[in-house]
């Protein structure tokens, strides 16, 4: 790991009420350590700004120190692609939490810095803005970043991601009547995008590797109607179709290539292909990481006074038996809980099922579980009703998990059979005269 | 500004100011108030922020819409006077009202 090589008893910049004092000012370089040292919580977005509310929630006193890299209190993600872009929320309907709560509850907050090293014998990190910050626990709140297509032409003007609030504004400022968006991947950002950009009366070509959209996460029934649903709303798709290059006219992305030879002409380009964690920090200080952070169910990583939490976490899935990254905010609070709990001494949380919704029009998805090699896929309700459920079952009948589109009662049964590991034989399922409350209660 | 009062399952009482508009839910998340989660931010998606209206208070909240009831059918603690608190909009009518939290929301 990097040395800091800064003096001891170095004087952060943080801590705004203390006059500066250099390394050899009055009280000598002891009087800094004496500062007690709070839990810094690296990365302000939905997981960092929760975990700080539930460690004061659930009785933590010290101080908590959230460092954010973006310039803005945590805000709500899930509305970027939505209300935020169609310019039907407002930054105060965006925030986690009004800026009084951080006051009220002093949780100090260091906006537009990053963590840059960590020194874990020192209990020390190495910020951005060149200062150093001690702490007494950590938490590691990083997130991911949108992966990035590798391919040539990426560097366009007009070739955007979306992942942060002013990812969100600058795709809304190539979005209009008359205007032409290629996006790139036909997942949920992709097609909740898509849905957006013909709401705002633009046009919107999906280009998908795969032979369906949200192949990675989703069965076929729902991709198959979703594809649908898309195509009638004039979003056109192209599945199957791998990139080559974009293209651009003076510096700006004019067309989208692709292997085939086809060329797709747009305005701009929406590159939605998924999200790598952020775990270079902690994998550079020594913690174990591999695709993410690993953490317990305490969301503790392979070092005891750094927790880890969110979006740059791989983490068990007790109801599966295996390891996987979710992301999705229902995770980083879970996981935020997780977290302030261990460190309170608090009992853990009540483990949860994974969960994740979308909305597309005038489509509620809520999907319940995770279907990890499903045997069966049952469907409830007629799609063509624009109301159903698919049951995805192992093999042993086993409700893995449920995606229910406009059916929130399926959703919420789904979850609970998927909590209680209960086995259900598909034709009860199936037939959407039988109500699931009672094989769910 | 029209008042709410929450209770945590373990009694603990907050009493707080919400401008009209604003969601109970959303006066809760602001104020750091314990025992309601709001996993989805307040599209009803969720129903992590399930709270008891007092009966006082039931009539004047209005009635719950057809996702809300089904998503609160499905909750184990739910009862007659349960509301997902995303959907109730805090009105100058609803000064002074109470509600509590079941003991968890999960």
């Amino acid at each position: 790991m990097r040395p800091h090589g800064l003096p001891q008893g170095f004087l952060d910049a943080f801590r705004p009420v203390m006059p500066m004092l250099g390394p050899t000012g009055p009280g000598g370089a002891g009087k800094v350590e004496e500062e007690e040292p709070g839990i810094v919580i690296a990365g302000a977005g939905h997981a960092g700004g929760s975990a700080a509310a539930f460690l004061r929630q659930y009785g933590w006193k010290g101080p908590i120190i959230l460092i954010g890299e973006e310039a803005l209190l945590p805000y709500q993600r899930p509305p970027l692609s939505k209300a935020w872009l169609k310019r039907e929320a407002t930054a105060d309907n965006l925030a986690l939490r009004p800026e009084r709560f951080y006051t009220q509850h002093r949780i100090a907050t260091r906006l537009g810095t990053r963590v840059t090293a960590i020194d874990r014998a020192a209990r020390r990190l190495a910020l951005s803005d060149g200062t150093t910050l001690p702490y007494s626990r950590l938490i590691l709140a990083t997130g991911a970043s949108p992966r990035r297509l590798g391919l040539p032409g990426e560097a366009l003007s007009g070739v955007l991601a979306l992942r942060t609030a002013a990812d969100a504004d600058a795709l809304a400022g190539v979005l209009g009547p008359g205007r032409r968006l290629a996006i790139i991947g036909g997942g949920y950002i992709g097609l909740e995008v898509a849905a957006s950009a013909r709401a705002l009366g633009a046009s919107a070509v999906v280009i998908e590797r795969e032979p369906r959209v949200l192949a990675r996460v989703a069965g076929h029934a729902l991709s198959g109607f979703l594809e649908a649903r898309h195509r009638a709303e004039g979003v056109e798709l192209l599945l199957e179709a791998a990139v080559e290059t974009i293209e651009g006219e003076a510096g700006a992305a004019a067309a989208v290539r692709l292997v085939d030879g086809r060329r797709i002409p747009c305005d701009a380009v929406l590159v939605g292909i998924g999200a790598v964690p952020n775990d270079a920090l902690a994998a550079a200080c020594g913690l174990e990481a591999g695709g993410g952070i690993t953490v317990d169910l305490a969301a503790r990583t392979s070092d005891p006074l750094i927790h880890a939490i969110g979006d740059c976490t791989r983490r068990p899935l007790p109801l599966y038996g295996r390891e996987a990254r979710l992301e999705s905010v229902p995770n980083a609070i879970e996981q935020a809980k997780q977290a302030a709990a261990d460190i309170c001494g608090r009992p853990p949380p009540v483990p949860e099922v994974p969960w994740f919704w979308s909305d597309q029009y005038d489509l509620r998805l809520q999907i319940a579980g995770l279907a990890f090699d499903p045997a069966e896929a049952v469907v409830r309700g007629e799609p063509e009703s624009g109301s159903f459920a698919v049951f995805h079952l192992a093999a042993d009948h086993r409700v893995l998990a449920v995606e229910a589109v406009n059916a929130p009662a399926d959703f919420m049964a789904g979850r609970i059979l998927v909590s209680k590991q209960r086995q259900v034989a598909p034709q009860l399922l199936h037939d959407a005269a039988l109500p699931l409350k009672d094989l769910a209660i | 500004m029209p008042q709410v009062t929450y209770i945590e399952h373990n009694g603990t009482e907050h009493r707080i100011e919400l401008e009209a508009g604003k969601s109970v839910m959303q006066g809760a998340i602001d104020n750091g108030i314990p025992g309601i989660d709001a996993d989805c931010g307040g599209e009803c998606a969720c129903a992590t922020c399930h709270v008891y209206v007092d009966e006082a208070w039931l009539a004047k909240c209005g009635t719950a819409g057809e996702q809300e009831a089904s998503m609160l059918s499905f909750a184990a603690t739910a009862e007659p006077n349960s509301r997902l608190s995303c959907q109730i909009a805090m009105s100058p009518e609803l000064d002074g009202l109470v509600v509590r939290m079941p003991e968890a929301q999960h």
